[in-house]
């Protein structure tokens, strides 16, 4: 007999509901362009998912969590893959896989933190798969490129038969796995503005193995001018029920002078904007702890991207 | 509703009907009898499942079947070329990258693509590329100098190519 600890953390259910297949049937479409995959979502609405990656969805599907009696695979929407550069924004489109933003040179030099975002998220064959409009739609709390979407105030926009709106990434989440989208709406193109010259960012993820979703991580932006913070955003994911900004600690910090004291001793208010709880990758103490560690250590090297120049 | 697709299969065309809640890896397996991508995890851990789509590794525990129709697969199985093991392989056995030999068709693979993609790689770029699969055995270390050791043996071919 196997005795479990006591402890308030429920064990992972793997285990329990992980077999070989996908134990869900479901009827199947695979939609060549972006208008014929409107048309599906409108019908079908509330009861498809949609397939980009799968790397979230189909191990749902395995679980069980999730059981969609239609399926819709948009990954023939290759007009949806791409980043490129128009004037003061870049587009991504949703489809675009986790691996071409490692390769893209647009994301290094203007997007730092997310870049480093990449560079820990999942590893190779994941990132090959994975798109960055599927981290976003699953709306986990540890999404790895909400926090820094969240510090360059990136805009989604949502796609449906009846059109198209625009909505902050600030605003998307409203929940775990929960966001503001309709059931007919697709996520299309994520619009990130290029930081203003001189501004720095980072981003810092807590793991226990190399591989795993964020116990906390950090994104952070800071512009600094004549020795006083101009600007300065700071995101938070893995310790509320969304991925959050910290405004408060970003107003108690702009205007004032920078200084290495100064920050440290300011963002230990971001422990009061979280909300951690405990699970199974940590504990809410921990989480509050390490919450100001990570936005002090972001903050840092944020600055000092800037000074060292950060991308030639 | 079964759904017939088409694809390459190291190098040979397939033709098969699929459920569209078929996974890649239990077609591959069990209908056509390729077994060098295991099924450990299931859920995108551990990278025993690895085979090569279009040229770029994916998870097939994590691909369903039809969405391959039209594709090109390839499997460690196919890296051997007329019953030779390939440079990779022949560098796991020398350097003893395998124990159990159950992560192994999925570490040839990557190191395979890597090594096509960046024949000079450094220690720590192996390790990052390969961040992705997990040996229960090897403490990863003889997988490392097998990388490199083939690394070395791509290097010396095409040195001789070129002097040709
Ligand atoms: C082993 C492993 C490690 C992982 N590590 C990380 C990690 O380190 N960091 C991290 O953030 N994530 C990680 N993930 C989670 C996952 O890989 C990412 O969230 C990934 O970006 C999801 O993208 P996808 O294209 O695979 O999404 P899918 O699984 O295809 O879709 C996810 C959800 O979003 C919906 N959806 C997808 N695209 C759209 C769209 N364009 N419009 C509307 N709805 C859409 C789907 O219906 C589904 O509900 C990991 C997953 C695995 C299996
Ligand atoms: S079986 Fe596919 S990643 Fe483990
Ligand atoms: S050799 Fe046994 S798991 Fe790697």
């Amino acid at each position: 007999m196997i005795v479990m600890a006591q402890t308030s953390i429920k064990p992972s259910r793997h285990n329990l509901y992980n077999t070989h297949i996908i134990p869900v049937s479901f009827e199947y479409f695979a939609p060549a362009n972006l208008q014929e995959a409107l048309e599906l979502l409108d019908k079908y609405g509330a009861d498809a998912k949609i397939l980009a990656g799968g790397t979230d969805l189909l191990v749902k599907m395995k679980m069980r969590v999730v059981e969609p009696k239609y399926v819709i695979n948009i990954k023939k929407l290759k007009e949806l893959a791409y980043i490129k550069e128009e004037g003061n924004v870049v587009r991504i489109g949703a489809l675009t896989k986790w691996r071409q933003l490692e390769k893209s040179d647009i994301i290094k030099k203007y997007f730092p933190a997310l870049y480093d975002a990449v560079l820990v998220m999942a590893g190779t064959q994941i990132r090959n798969m994975a798109t960055i409009g599927g981290n976003l739609c699953n709306a986990s709390p540890a999404a790895d490129s909400a926090p820094p979407l969240m510090v360059y105030e990136a805009k989604v926009v949502l796609a449906s038969k009846d059109g198209e709106r625009e909505v902050p990434i600030t605003e998307f989440f409203t929940g775990p796995g929960r966001t503001v989208m309709k059931p007919n709406e697709l996520l299309k193109e994520i619009v990130i503005p290029k930081p203003e010259e001189g501004t720095g960012s980072a981003f810092i993820k807590v793991t226990r193995t190399a591989m795993d979703l964020a116990k906390i991580s950090a994104a952070t932006a800071l512009k600094v001018e004549d020795g006083k913070i101009k600007l300065v955003r700071i995101a938070i994911g893995s310790a509320a029920p969304t991925p959050v900004r910290c405004r408060k600690t970003e107003e108690a910090l702009t205007g004032k002078p920078f200084t290495p004291e100064l920050i440290r001793e300011t963002v230990k208010m971001v422990q009061d904007e979280i909300s951690p709880i405990d699970d199974v990758r940590s504990t809410a103490f921990y989480r509050k702890e390490v919450s100001k560690v990570i936005v002090e250590d972001a903050l840092m090297i944020s600055h000092e991207r800037v000074i060292k120049g950060w991308f030639k | 509703m079964k759904v017939p697709i088409e694809f390459t299969l190291n190098g040979e065309k397939v033709r098969i009907e699929v459920e569209p809640n078929e996974l890649l890896l239990n077609v591959l397996r069990d209908k056509l009898g390729v077994t060098s991508p295991k099924y450990v995890c299931g859920i995108g851990e551990c990278g025993a499942c690895t085979v090569l789509v279009d040229d770029e590794p994916v998870l097939s525990c994590l691909t369903l079947a039809v969405d391959v129709d039209g594709k090109e697969v390839v499997t460690a199985e196919g890296l051997a070329r007329e019953g030779e093991l390939s440079v990779v392989q022949k560098a796991f056995i020398e350097e003893a990258g395998v124990q159990c030999g159950y992560c192994t068709p999925g570490f040839v693979i990557m190191i395979d693509k890597l090594l096509r993609e960046n024949p000079n790689p450094t220690e720590e770029e192996i390790r990052q590329y390969i961040r992705g699969n997990l040996c229960r055995c090897t403490g990863y270390v003889n997988i490392v100098k097998a990388a490199l050791k083939a690394a070395e043996e791509f290097k010396a071919r095409s040195a001789k190519v070129e002097k040709k």
